[in-house]
């Protein structure tokens, strides 16, 4: 039998920590359930997180906004403060699995699994989100593009848990979009995913961009090669279709029991040309 | 480990490991076995209770996390002798057949009623669109659904 904790507060989460060294920490569960049936997860104990109420909410901080790790996907597509300022990650969340897993599943949660499809990178990388880190003597924080280093590899050490997520708000990108192919359309896992943000002009020329490709790499794949060539361009089927072999370039997909790799990469460079005829 | 809770209604206290799921917990232990489980990885949505009031995959969660929390299974919806208005209408427009899903489906129908009280016939399926019926094809599942929406706007609340 394993031991399961609940911690009430932080205080409480340290002391866990500090006798239960070894203990696997978790949030909705819904990833750590599943490969424990696998026989996947050794722990001799489990700490999970979703009592802990610091750990929850959004907060406006001036230009900034602190989402809390422990906020469920389904708080955050509720949530006015993220539904305004980043449309991006609405988007993203209103795709994530199912109603059931995003009841459960939580923000931090879908960033320390570090899974190559997880539906909340591609935009928290555009978002050039920042994490924060806690353990009981310390607090750094960290590009989220630093923090994941590869499938289910963070930078995350012993003792320390991801507490918040920080994102700048970004009035400048006038045109938020996410798209996500996948299997079909509920509980899909994602085959690629292309979240990005646009700063449009009033003539419709791309002023700025940020795109980001999930599921086509071991982590989401960014390009300033492509985005300096889509600014001071309207966003016309030609000027795509040129910037698309470099997508077919820089991803490094596997074939896995979803998708080949080169049907991944052949939709790397559709999910780009498509932004042709994206509602503006 | 003992877990204070409210199960369907009643104030419990009940000993289990703490790494029990709570779907054998329910089913193995209580013997509420309303409760169904299928895949076992949250995919199928036949588990699904509601955690207060919101819905949960009960194959997804460890006994320990009941502590405190309000559940309510498809048997803690009828009151005594009558059924619940959902359930009323899933029986009034055919929306069982084998009757595996039922359960999950109804409790997902609530959350999402709850949630958004007038929904579209689009947004009931993307609300039960964790839960999956290999024989109705939906149709009348969703037929249900907006009965009970329109019957909610009428008459008395759910």
């Amino acid at each position: 039998m394993k031991r399961v904790f609940l911690p009430h507060n932080l205080e409480e989460l340290w002391r866990i920590i500090a006798g239960e060294p070894k203990a696997d920490i978790y949030a909705g569960g819904t990833d750590l359930l599943v490969k424990l049936r696998q026989n996947l997860i050794n722990t001799p104990s489990l700490i999970c997180l979703e009592r802990i109420e610091e750990l929850k909410g959004v907060h406006e901080q001036g230009d900034e906004v602190m989402i809390g790790a422990c906020s469920t996907h389904t708080s955050l597509l509720e949530n006015p403060i993220i539904q305004r300022n980043f449309p991006v990650l609405t988007k993203a969340l209103n795709v994530l699995a199912s109603p059931l897993i995003r009841n459960m599943g939580t923000i931090g949660g879908n960033i320390c699994t570090a899974s190559p499809a997880a539906d909340t990178l591609p935009p928290l990388y555009v978002l050039k989100a920042e994490v924060e880190i806690r353990s009981r003597s310390a607090s750094r924080q960290m590009a989220l593009k630093e923090f994941i280093l590869g499938p289910g590899i963070t930078c995350l050490k012993a003792g320390e848990i991801v507490s918040g997520i920080w994102v700048k708000k970004v009035p400048g990108f006038n045109l938020h979009h996410f798209e996500k192919v996948g299997q079909r359309k509920a509980l899909a896992i994602a085959i690629v995913s292309l979240a990005t943000l646009f700063k449009i002009s009033g003539e419709e020329m791309v002023e700025d961009v940020r795109l980001a490709w999930g599921s086509v790499a071991p982590t989401v794949v960014t390009s300033n090669e492509i985005e300096a060539m889509l600014v001071g361009h309207r966003l016309s089927r030609q000027v795509l279709k040129k910037a698309a072999p470099i997508a077919r370039a820089i991803v490094k997909p596997i074939d896995d029991i979803r998708a080949s790799a080169d049907y991944r990469r052949q939709v790397a460079e559709n999910l780009l040309i498509r932004l042709g005829s994206v509602q503006k | 480990m003992k877990i204070n809770f409210v199960l369907n209604g009643k104030g419990r206290v009940l000993n289990a490991p703490s790494d029990r799921r709570v779907i054998d917990f329910l089913r193995e232990d209580l013997g509420l076995t309303g409760t169904k489980e299928s895949c076992g990885a949250g995919e199928c949505g036949v588990c699904t209770i509601l955690v207060d009031g919101e819905s949960r995959l009960s194959c997804l969660m460890f006994a320990a996390q009941l502590e405190g929390r309000n559940v309510l299974t498809i048997e803690g919806l009828a009151s005594e002798e009558t059924l619940h208005p959902m359930q009323e209408a899933f029986v009034q427009f055919g929306a069982v057949q084998c009757g595996f899903c039922t359960p999950g489906m109804i409790l997902s129908a609530l959350d999402l009623l709850k949630r958004n009280p007038h929904p579209t016939r689009t947004e009931i399926r993307e609300g039960l669109s964790g839960n999956l019926c290999r024989c109705t094809g939906y149709q009348k599942i969703v037929d249900a659904v907006e009965a009970t929406a329109c019957k909610k706007e009428k008459g008395p609340p759910l």
